[in-house]
């Protein structure tokens, strides 16, 4: 195995940075104190400031106060304790009613699911084909028992970015609170809680070259909000367990080295392919075509499956992702192509590309002769497409 | 070193398939699945009527992996068989014939040994070999079940006694599984269930409940 994989599934995971983990050894192998309180041992005093300027630097991307902006165990932990977190707090005080979409991310879906079953009403707003919530059927989703929307920054597989200061301004106004997971997008795509009223914003560090395993979630200050991981007093009271002090440093150096310059290379890469793959036929594109995420191309190939581009992408030395039910651990399409109206079939044949770091110029058109290659093989023995 | 979940010989027929492609002057041909809902198999046939043999077949498919290794084992392991004989090539055959088939995948694989099977059933109808329809029985509704796999475990629903009752009445088969409706496989194996039961002649509806709630 010495060809090298041109890895295309960024938003499945990345590589870390060599610069992220030099970033996080110390505090593994010298600084290993947990963050002590202001008069405790000096090794735990180093600890906690290395914490809080890890918590500083997040903040700030996102104008946030370090106060408001609490260290988890990544996205899904973040997006559980946003929803199951404002629920516990306001249930019984105001309303058991939810407004989400239909195409946000597992620990969102199921987050919402799990208070269903609890006796909590859920409303799915409608969206566009590309995947954007409907602002007039948002507005008419709220009512006087909606504790919470919880519509997405990005979306994990077609990329299309909700317009969050126009859901903000709606929930603001309606006085309702609002969840964005913005796993996908930040910080690439920037996000200012100042000027976008959100209330709690789910993020992590995997999908930037940082590590596993630590995300975070900002809680506006003075957000209705139970703390339900139960433990010590850490994190303002807001979550217990020990810090992952290497783990949010790690996470705070993989913020610092998001650059837009980056992110533009990225995009044009997404660019460029996409119009690539345009030229195949009977091929289209999933999601918005300019409102989406700068590292996110996704396009449906008629009559050829997903799972099976995959292999032999991956026989050529690419990794990709599809939104196949053959592909899925559910033997589901993609929820997401089929929240949107997409039919089986467009989400039998869709392919993700996400862009990264380590992705180079000419990994876009060497993915683009491999895609069309894989199509024209399998097409050739499909029963779909002949006339 | 390989770590993918499908063994060498799988690999080997998804990378070169045999017996790929369409027979223009077939003597019977069928497609099983649907775009709709996931894979589709055709299987196409030359059939020596003296002899009741398969003289030539050839497939084409719209699906994964396993979907397109079992279409290639299974036309080779049916090429110049009698129509009998290429009647009771099982799926358990043509996944030994590929050294194992993950559990997960037989949903996608057994499609193409369903697809052999109408082929053969279509020949059989266009040379008058077909008895009179028959209504459907209990029996028949049990029969197809059988094929009806829990990706769980790679076992059919009713051994596996997922199936906890079934009716039939006036057209109308209800199902009740001992599954609850968020199950990971709830909604696959509905639909495979409806797939199997609603080709028959006269069943009008089908009707998949979760008893498992």
């Amino acid at each position: 195995m010495a060809q090298q994989t041109v890895y295309l599934d960024n938003a499945a995971a990345t590589r870390l940075d060599e610069r992220v983990l030099e970033a996080m050894t110390p505090y593994y192998l010298d600084v290993y104190a947990v963050a002590t309180s202001q008069f405790g041992y000096s090794l735990g005093l180093q600890a906690k400031e290395a914490l809080e300027t890890a918590r500083a630097t997040i903040a700030q991307r996102l104008n946030a106060s370090p106060d408001e902006f609490v260290f988890t165990s990544g996205d899904t932990e973040s997006s559980n304790m946003a929803i199951k977190g404002v629920a516990l707090a306001l249930g019984e005080k105001k309303g058991r009613h939810i407004v989400t979409t239909a195409i946000e991310d597992f620990p969102v879906l199921y987050s919402v699911r799990s208070l269903e079953r609890l006796g909590f009403t859920v409303t799915n707003v409608a969206l566009d084909e590309y995947g954007r919530v409907d602002l007039d059927a948002l507005r008419a989703a709220i009512r006087p028992d909606t504790i919470l929307v919880s519509i997405q920054a990005a979306n994990q597989e077609i990329g299309t970015l909700q317009d969050l200061p126009a859901i903000a301004a709606i929930t603001r106004e309606r006085g309702v609170l609002l969840h964005t997971d913005a796993s996908h997008s930040f910080p690439r795509v920037p996000l200012d809680v100042q000027r976008v009223p959100v209330d709690l914003v789910t993020v992590t560090a995997h999908l930037i070259h940082g590590p596993r395993g630590v995300g975070g979630l900002y809680i506006r200050d003075k957000t209705p909000f139970v703390k339900w991981m139960d433990g010590g007093f850490q994190e303002n009271n807001r979550r217990g367990g020990v810090e992952n002090i290497p783990g949010a440093v790690g996470f705070a150096r993989a913020v610092e080295l998001v650059t837009a310059e980056e992110t533009q290379r990225l995009q044009r890469y997404r660019d460029r392919l996409t119009a690539q793959l345009l030229q195949i036929a009977d091929s289209r594109v999933n999601g918005h075509p300019t409102e989406r995420l700068p590292q996110n191309a996704n396009v449906s190939f008629r009559f050829v499956e997903g799972e099976s581009v995959l292999l032999h992408l991956d026989l050529r030395g690419f990794a990709v992702s599809t939104g196949s039910a053959c592909f899925s651990r559910s033997l589901e399409g993609s929820h997401v192509i089929l929240g949107i109206g997409g039919d089986h079939e467009r989400a039998h044949g869709s392919v993700r590309f996400t862009f990264g770091r380590y992705n180079r110029d000419e990994d876009v058109p060497a993915v683009a002769t491999a895609m069309a290659e894989v199509v024209t093989k399998l097409r050739a023995i499909s029963p779909l497409g002949k006339e | 070193m390989s770590t993918l979940p499908y063994s060498e010989l799988v690999m080997k027929h998804f990378k070169d398939p045999h017996n790929v492609g369409r027979i223009e002057d077939a003597d019977a041909k069928a497609i099983e699945g649907s775009p709709a809902c996931g894979d589709m198999v055709a299987v196409y046939l030359k059939v020596d009527e003296a002899e009741q043999r398969i003289t030539d077949i050839k497939f084409e498919s719209y699906g994964c992996a396993s979907n397109i290794a079992t279409g290639s084992i299974i036309t080779d392991l049916a090429k110049g068989k009698t129509l009998d004989e290429a009647r009771e090539i099982s799926w358990q055959q043509a996944s030994d014939a590929l050294g194992g088939l993950p559990p997960i995948k037989v949903h996608c694989s057994v499609l193409a040994v369903d697809a052999l099977k109408s082929a053969i059933q279509n020949y059989e109808e266009r040379h008058g070999l077909v008895k009179e329809q028959v209504p459907t029985t209990l029996e028949e509704v049990h029969r197809r079940l059988k094929h009806v796999v829990n990706p769980a475990v790679g076992l059919d629903i009713i051994r596996t006694k997922v199936v906890a009752d079934v009716k039939l009445e006036d057209g109308v088969v209800q199902i009740d599984l001992d599954l609850p409706s968020d199950h990971q496989f709830a909604n696959a194996i509905r639909d495979e269930i409806i797939e199997k039961i609603e080709p028959l002649w006269d069943i009008r509806q089908v009707n998949v409940t979760f008893r498992g709630d």
